[in-house]
């Protein structure tokens, strides 16, 4: 027999880890630290899918828009971010294009992906499989900051290759969208609640 | 049961009562998200231009994806997809150009691939040995809008926004002119070969040039044009000609045109006027000849160094040309002749006259003119345009003492009577003399042996004589010899003459003294002259 914390009217501090009682009035802070204290975080669900949406608002032009603008003596072109793994994969550098592919095409979509399909679980109170979502909750907060390895690279050659005369790399439109789609889907991991998944579970008998 | 502390000594949480807020504030993120989205996706649509398909013949050098398009070398768009195109016959590029190209894509607007081109007269496109080839544009005049273009296989000399005037010319053949062959006027370069094909029936090459602003307005309707093409090597009647435009034009040929400044006025040019292009500049320059009679000289002598084309001359002026040289045989006398067909240009006899006669056209309604000539003693006659080259023209020319011929009108061609060439003659004398020669030599020849045979011995008895005679000669001296001994006897100093020349001589030597004693006596004393000898001195 398990009971969880919010069962028993006690509240965890998520800065200090400090146990307290829930006071009988709405709203507590930790004794100890004074920060805000809730059963679960509030409006998780929520904020959740606002994050998501945005991220998925911005996916379309971070992977459709140039990422970059190359211009040199003899000619300019733009980059997105598929035509720089096709480029990669043409020229031979197959486990180049697929590291960019993965961690930037790939990763972004299967976070968005996992956590619309976390949410929607437990919005609709799914009770199957709930250790394979704590899994995928899991998976996807440590895969998180790997995205931004295109956005390092982008701003990497921006500073590095500006000899004005002979070649000039800069962002294109696609650069801030793209860092914005990791920053919001990591912010969505982390305003999802995984004790969610848990709640309504029933005692074994 | 619950393990674990007892919950009295959990501590209470503190009361922090929440500011109730009706819309939870992070919606606002998707919001900024969605209108970010919405705002890049707009701009970016707005931001595509038109998409237009250009078929070239290969797409060498095209990338899909990567090839830019570009007019006056700024970039307008880029080549996105590149595929054969149905009939398999070249290639379909999908251009997508900027944003408000719109107006460049007009029905005369050309497209053409900038590869680097090395040809004779240019080198152009090496910037793209680096950068990759382009698409270049050059934006027509029409208005009508166009969606599929036809790459061009060649860059255009020129581009549409270039001041200048597009003409065409009618050569017979191309010569070494190319696509970028220079025009030149007045040896200045003006412009260049914009294009050239063969006309439909295939008889002509039709050359499009193009003059270059301002030097378009010294082409007139009386403008001609002529091949500059490489070396003018000329071996005619005249002698051997070299002539060349420039250097540029040996290498890669050439146009040159003039326009004669006798025009009144300019004359404008007609939109669909062809230039005819001549083969040299003298050609160029003739006056147009639109009449022209036909005749055939027969002449009974060797017509080596005469050649079609050349001069038929009538005293100095060139009034015609030779148009063929023909064999005839003919079986009733069993003779061979050689016909010359020659054409002669009446208005060159008319042209220069001067008052009322007419401008152009012919001397007399009909050949009878040329037949009354005739009679009057005009025959054709071949001459020797140069020693060297042993060139042969026909010369036109009055014999009055010619025997009587006359012109048969009713043959066609007539056939002009001719006259023995004075080089003919002289061949014929000098071949005279060198028979005269011969005999003379001959006869030489004889005497020599006949003064070998019959004078060798009468000349050696003579010598006999001679010496005979020599033997006399000196016995006579001898006697000279002894009459000078005879002569000195008498001038002896003993001899009677000697003593009396003695005496002479001695009376001459007194006087002498005489007469010096006088002088002495004078000189002192001068007076003596008028008052005689003083007393004193007696």
């Amino acid at each position: 027999m398990n009971a969880t914390a919010a069962e028993l009217g006690l509240l965890a501090c998520g800065t200090c880890g400090l146990l307290s009682r829930a006071p009988a009035a709405p709203g507590a802070a930790c004794p100890r630290c004074h920060a805000r204290l809730a059963f679960r975080k509030p409006g998780s669900i929520g904020h959740c899918w606002a994050y998501l949406v945005a991220a998925m608002a911005l996916y379309v032009p971070a992977n459709t828009l140039p990422i970059m603008h190359t211009s040199s003596l003899f000619g300019s072109s733009e980059d997105t971010i598929l035509s720089g793994v096709l480029f990669l994969w043409e020229s031979g550098s197959w486990v180049l294009a697929l590291i960019v592919f993965l961690a930037s095409i790939v990763i972004p979509l299967v976070k968005i992906i996992a956590l619309a399909v976390l949410a929607a679980s437990v919005q609709l109170g799914w009770r199957a499989r709930r250790g394979e979502r704590a899994r995928l909750y899991r998976l996807v907060e440590s895969i998180g900051r790997w995205s931004m390895l295109d956005i390092f690279v982008v701003a990497l050659l921006v500073a590095l290759v500006q000899l004005t005369a002979l070649a000039a790399v800069r962002a294109g439109p696609a650069a801030p969208a793209f860092g914005a789609v990791v920053v919001l889907t990591m912010a969505a991991a982390q305003s999802f609640d995984p004790r969610l998944i848990w709640d309504g579970e029933r005692p074994a008998a | 049961m619950v393990n674990g502390p007892p919950p009295e000594r959990i501590p209470e949480a503190l009361p922090a009562p929440k500011a109730g807020r009706s819309f939870p504030l992070v919606w606002v993120v998707p919001a900024v998200a969605l209108a970010i989205g919405a705002w890049l996706a707009v701009s970016s649509w707005l931001d595509h231009g038109p998409v237009v398909e250009i078929h070239f013949g290969t797409a060498e050098g095209l990338q899909a994806g990567k090839t830019r398009i570009k007019y006056k070398d700024v970039d307008v768009g880029h080549i996105g997809a590149i595929s054969l195109a149905a009939d398999l016959t070249g290639v379909v590029a999908t251009a997508h150009l900027s944003k408000g190209a719109d107006k460049l894509l007009v029905e005369d607007t050309r497209f053409w691939v900038v590869r680097p081109r090395i040809s004779g007269s240019t080198v152009s496109g090496l910037q793209t040995l680096l950068s990759g080839t382009y698409v270049a544009v050059d934006v027509g005049k029409s208005t009508q809008r166009r969606r599929l273009f036809i790459g061009l296989e060649q860059p255009p000399a020129f581009t549409t926004d270039a001041p200048g005037r597009q003409l065409a010319l009618r050569s017979e053949d191309i010569g070494s002119l190319d696509i970028g062959s220079p025009v030149y006027y007045r040896r200045l370069q003006v412009g260049q070969v914009a294009a050239y094909a063969l006309e439909g029936d295939g008889k002509a090459v039709k050359v499009t040039v193009f003059v270059n602003a301002p030097y378009d307005r010294f082409v007139t309707a009386a403008s001609r044009f002529w091949h500059a093409s490489g070396v003018d090597l000329a071996l005619d009647a005249e002698g051997v000609r070299v002539k060349t435009e420039s250097l540029v034009s040996l290498a890669v040929g050439g146009i040159a045109f003039d326009t004669p400044l006798d025009e009144a006025e300019p004359a404008s040019i007609p939109p669909d006027m062809v230039f005819e292009l001549h083969r040299s500049q003298a050609r160029a320059n003739k006056n147009p000849d639109r009449l022209a009679d036909s005749y055939v000289l027969v002449f009974n002598q060797s017509v080596r160094g005469l050649q079609p084309g050349a001069p038929v001359d009538f005293r100095g002026i060139v009034v015609g040309e030779v148009a063929a040289i023909h064999t005839q045989y003919d079986p009733q006398n069993e003779r061979i002749s050689i016909p010359v067909e020659i054409r002669v240009y009446p208005e060159r006899f008319t042209s220069r006259l001067r008052g009322g006669a007419p401008k152009a056209g012919r001397l007399g309604k009909d050949g009878k003119f040329v037949a009354r000539l005739v009679e009057r003693g005009l025959r054709a006659q071949l001459r020797t345009a140069s020693l060297l080259t042993g060139q042969l023209y026909v010369a036109l020319d009055f014999f009055p003492d010619a025997p009587r011929a006359s012109l048969d009108l009713a043959q066609s061609p007539p056939e002009l009577p001719t006259t023995a060439s004075a080089l003919e003659d002289l061949h014929t004398t000098l071949v005279g003399m060198a028979g005269n020669f011969n005999r003379t030599l001959q006869t030489l020849d004889a005497l020599v042996k006949r003064l070998d045979t019959e004078l060798a011995p009468e000349a050696r008895a003579t010598l006999a004589e001679m010496r005979k005679a020599l033997a006399e000669t000196t016995k006579t001296m001898g006697d000279a010899s002894r009459t000078f001994a005879s002569a000195e006897k008498s001038l002896a100093p003993d001899s009677a003459l000697f003593g009396e020349l003695q005496d002479a001589a001695r009376e001459f030597a007194r006087t002498a003294q005489s007469l010096r004693t006088l002088a002495d006596y004078l000189e002192r004393n001068p007076q003596a002259l008028l008052r005689g000898k003083s007393a004193d001195a007696q």
